[in-house]
């Protein structure tokens, strides 16, 4: 990339909230439902139907103005934003557009290019959604399925300050990562549930003023993200170098190609018409229900990163493994409180459960091995009733049968042995066996004994304790 | 007396009293609608079957001894609201087949009682109108005299209770869509404060404006009405969460001590000879009945037509873009495409005055005239809404003509819209302020037309208004004259 220009991205990203009914109905916002089966006169847009809000969609945009650093506005305004399209039923989306409920705020980013960095949030408004169009092969036509008509977004729009496809994707990843761990979206990016728009502009290095934007929209995974972006910085810079001139449009992202090719003639300059919506009255959030949602705020993954790494002492990877997934995290917190040792319950969920989610594609939350299984086979290796070895036997077949760690040591016998008289039997038959090694021992090649421990937990099937038996083999070698 | 001469007060007690059913009751009101609709063009559409049905379930519900107020009372509705199985047009072509699978809320809560819907009365299309003129259905007429208009939108709401074919009707006033007809037909229609009505299930023609209101022939019957179709409702955010007074049990005060103020705007120069005189004479009546009457200003009502005319238009032009022949109404498709599909379907669907007032209004919310027109519009909104509070600090009610005129003739302001929007001059500072107002007979002009006077009252002083014009029907008989239909 040429070093002579600078990139600069703003991002839109569309939040698709998980409330039970629409924003301004009580239809449900099931995904894949049979079209038009989850509508009413509202979501129609039948003549004379009117919107009421859902409370739970303000909540929620309260809850991402919180996570985002935004400033709660105590009033705000609905208002209409005018176009014509055969999957808009009113000609009109409900919008917020002078007065969003957030403002103001900011993500913290960090990458390797320029370090850390502050992105600054411009608003975040609440929006409907408009319905899908289908085109059925064959059939000539279009179909209207207006189930997603109406359900409810969020607007989040960055200020322009990330240069880099990098710190668009940091900051992409990062503002998931927080809708999810709240829970008001279910992150899915194929599905929709989190779409974004960037608008990408150059700049000569040095200058203050923007360059001309071009928004990008239809990307529908961070990779692609990642390559529609730049791609576009290349072909602007190009385009520039070659005494071009970069015009404002809309263009869209080719998967296929990694190109973005323009949307010119479908998009023409727009005259949107926003006006207050007169069929809603202001909205008006009381101090009192932002400083409720914000005692009722989940944990953010950036405190909850600091916090794994400062009270419980993990080191900073595994706290990241175990912070990235809210869901992952809240299992290693269920098992922590049932077993407080960190290190050994950080180990195992980033370990062995993380490995059996990659290998089953299950859902943390759906594992046979809950939070409390894992907890009572930890509990049986920090008391030394069974050693690391046996506790990975123990824990596959927890994973298989789902009964806990006790009952399966009891009933395969895979306790520890630690009657030291029995152990005394194994050694002594192990070093009658063993008078080779016996003798290089005593010579001084003290590293041997290694070799005759395993041999006696070989020959204990794996249940003596390793201590005890070193224990004893020194007693009778030395 | 026959059953159409009686008002809603009487049904209730004959009917109650077991002297006739509601089926014969309806039965009597079909037969009056179907002898004078046709010449009227009152109604758009006659619900005879349905209405019978209603009727019979009413004389059932009575038998097992759980009527309420509104049981068997054959009623009409402006084919404004939203009908469940019975075609609702707004008076439009783009409407013409629309069959609504739900009821208005106004519309259910007269069915909940039981009352009978004997039709969808005739109106302006989209309520977009003051003469009944601009009807896909054709006009309407004036029972008073043919050659006449009823006024409008409302006016089949007005010539229907006029003629003496419903005992009571629904409208919706916008800009004095109640009033104004009223006036013109010699009945009493009442607009109630903005939010005390439910507009669920209303066509919209301007959000911020319209309300649903009665009409019927005394002030006491659009008091019965009123207090059926009043109160919150979930379903519509700008309904109010106050509660409904008993509006029947203000009828019974008399009006002494009541401050009634006569604002100096409405009394022009231009104001018609015999409306002048009808009104002042009514003033007297107060005067006589013990009521303090001042002289307030509302200085900003020169502005309040063109503020309306902003206002009303920018909302319409986004009210009605849903009608775009996609889902529902009116479509004409020729196969070259989605754009030329929705403008032949508007093209044709919507008549002229529609199409003037979408224009007006998606030009007022246009970037780069918002500010001086749509803005600016609801600035002066705000002004004219003062007006009226200052005002009510120093009276109880306010009162003044209804309109400039009486009924003038069919086609006298077709093609002058201007002279047609100021026919509403006394009655859109009203809606812009959002408060209540009633318009009650008051005389007849030479050529025998009636004349209205406006009552204005305070935000939810409906009773004040029901109250006032109560007192003033028990001393004067202009309710009581009959068209000769
Ligand atoms: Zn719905």
């Amino acid at each position: 990339m040429s070093s002579l220009f600078e990139p600069v991205i703003g991002l839109e990203v569309h939040v698709q909230l998980t409330t039970d009914t629409k924003i301004f109905c009580g239809c449900s916002t099931e995904f894949g439902r049979t079209p038009n089966s989850q509508t009413c006169p509202v979501c129609l847009g039948l003549p004379g139907a009117l919107p009421v809000l859902n409370r739970q969609v303000v909540e929620n945009a309260i809850k991402a103005g919180l996570a985002t650093n935004c400033r709660i506005a105590p009033r705000s305004v609905f208002a209409r934003k005018n176009y014509f399209y055969p999957d808009l039923p009113k000609g009109y989306q409900i919008s917020q557009f002078e007065l969003p409920i957030c403002e103001h705020g900011w993500l913290d980013i960090e990458t390797e290019g320029r370090g850390p960095q502050r992105i600054g949030i411009t608003r975040i408004h609440m929006e409907e959604d408009a319905g899908k169009l289908l085109h059925a092969e064959g059939e000539g036509g279009s179909r209207v399925d207006l189930n997603r008509a109406c359900t409810p977004l969020l607007e989040i729009v960055s200020e322009p300050d990330m240069r880099s496809a990098d710190e668009a994707i940091a900051y992409l990843k990062k503002l998931h990562q927080i809708v999810v761990y709240l829970g008001i979206c279910d992150g899915n990016l194929e599905e929709g549930s989190f779409r974004c728009d960037a608008n990408v502009s150059v700049r000569p290095r040095g200058q203050e003023e923007f360059g001309t934007r071009a928004e990008l929209k239809n990307i529908n995974s961070f990779r692609f993200i990642r390559e529609a972006i730049d791609y576009e910085i290349e072909r602007q810079i190009e385009l520039i170098e070659d005494g071009g001139t970069v015009i404002q449009e809309t263009r869209l992202f080719d998967s296929d190609k990694g190109t973005t090719r323009s949307m010119r003639g479908k998009e023409e300059a727009h005259d949107y018409r926003y006006f207050p919506d007169p069929d809603l009255l202001p909205l008006t959030v009381a101090p009192e229900w932002v400083e409720r949602v914000r005692t009722e705020l989940p944990e953010l993954p950036e405190a909850k990163l600091a916090r794994y790494q400062q009270e419980l002492g993990l080191k900073p990877y595994d706290a990241e493994v175990l912070t990235a997934d809210r869901k992952v995290a809240e299992y290693f917190e269920a098992c922590l409180a049932r077993h407080d040792n960190p290190k050994l319950c950080a180990n195992w969920v980033q370990g062995d459960i993380q490995r059996k989610l990659n290998e089953t594609g299950l859902a943390v939350n759906a594992i046979p091995v809950t939070p409390e299984l894992l907890a009572g086979l930890l509990k049986r290796i920090d008391d030394k009733s069974i050693s690391s070895n046996i506790a990975k036997q123990v824990f596959e077949l927890i994973w298989e049968s789902g009964k806990d760690a006790d009952t399966i040591i009891e009933e395969k016998g895979l306790k520890q042995v630690t009657d030291s008289g029995a152990i005394e039997a194994l050694v002594d038959e192990v070093l009658a066996n063993c008078q080779p090694q016996v003798e290089q021992y005593r010579s001084g090649q003290t590293k041997v004994l290694g070799f005759m421990v395993g041999q006696v937990m070989k020959a204990s099937r794996g249940k003596a304790n390793p201590q005890l038996v070193n224990e004893l083999l020194r007693k009778k070698l030395d | 007396m026959p059953f159409i001469d009686l008002n809603l007060q009487q049904l209730q007690s004959k009917l109650a009293g077991g002297e006739f059913s509601s089926r014969e009751l309806t039965r009597a009101y079909l037969d009056r609608i179907n002898a004078t609709g046709g010449s009227l063009n009152s109604f758009i559409t006659i619900c005879e079957e349905s209405a019978m049905a209603a009727a019979e379930a009413a004389d059932i519900r009575r038998k097992k001894g759980d009527a309420a107020p509104l049981t068997g009372i054959p009623l009409a509705v402006k084919d404004i609201f939203n009908t469940e199985g019975i075609r609702t047009t707004a008076g439009s072509r783009i409407l013409e087949n629309y069959v609504a699978p739900y009821d208005a809320t106004a519309v259910a809560r007269l069915k909940e009682q039981g009352a009978v819907l004997l039709g969808k009365l005739n109106m302006d299309e989209f309520a977009m109108g003051s003469s009944n003129e601009n009807s896909a259905a054709g006009p309407c007429r004036n029972p008073w005299d043919p050659s006449k208009v009823p006024g409008g939108s409302s006016g089949g709401s007005a010539a229907a209770v006029a003629a003496r074919q419903a005992v009571a009707t629904l409208g919706t006033d916008t800009g004095g869509s109640i009033r104004q007809p009223a006036g013109h037909c010699g009945v009493v229609g009442l607009k109630p404060t903005y939010g005390r009505v439910s507009r669920y299930g209303v066509i919209a023609y301007a959000s911020s404006l319209d309300q649903v209101g009665p009409l019927a022939r005394t002030v006491g019957d659009c008091a019965l009405l009123l207090q059926a179709v009043a109160g919150y409702d979930p379903a519509d955010s700008t309904s109010v969460d106050t509660p409904v007074p008993d509006y029947s049990a203000a009828l019974g005060e008399d009006v002494r001590g009541l401050k009634i103020g006569l604002p100096k705007e409405y009394f022009i120069d231009g104001l018609d000879a015999d409306v002048k005189q009808a009104v002042e004479t009514a003033v007297a009546v107060y005067r006589d009945l013990g009521a303090e009457i001042v002289e307030v200003s509302l200085p900003h009502t020169d502005y309040a037509v063109a503020c309306y005319y902003l206002v009303a238009t920018a909302e319409a032009s986004s009210n009605l873009a849903r009608y775009d022949g996609v889902r529902y109404g009116r479509r004409i498709d020729n196969g070259s495409g989605l754009i030329d599909m929705y403008c032949s379907s508007r093209a044709e669907g919507f008549g002229d005055e529609v199409k003037r007032r979408i224009m007006l209004g998606t030009y007022a919310l246009s970037s780069g005239y918002y500010d001086a027109y749509y803005l600016r519009a609801q600035k002066v909104r705000t002004l004219i809404r003062d007006d009226f509070n200052k005002a009510f600090d120093q009276v109880d009610l306010l009162l003044t003509p209804v309109s400039p005129t009486p009924a003038f003739k069919l086609g006298e302001k077709v093609n002058d819209p201007l002279q047609m929007y100021l026919s509403d001059i006394f009655t859109i500072p009203v809606n812009l302020a959002g408060t209540c107002a009633m318009s009650v007979p008051c005389g007849f002009s030479g050529q025998n037309l009636p004349i209205g006077l406006q009552l204005i009252g305070r935000p939810f002083g409906e009773e004040t208004l029901l109250r006032a014009g109560h007192a003033y029907q028990q001393v004067t008989e202009w309710h009581l004259q009959k068209a000769k239909i």
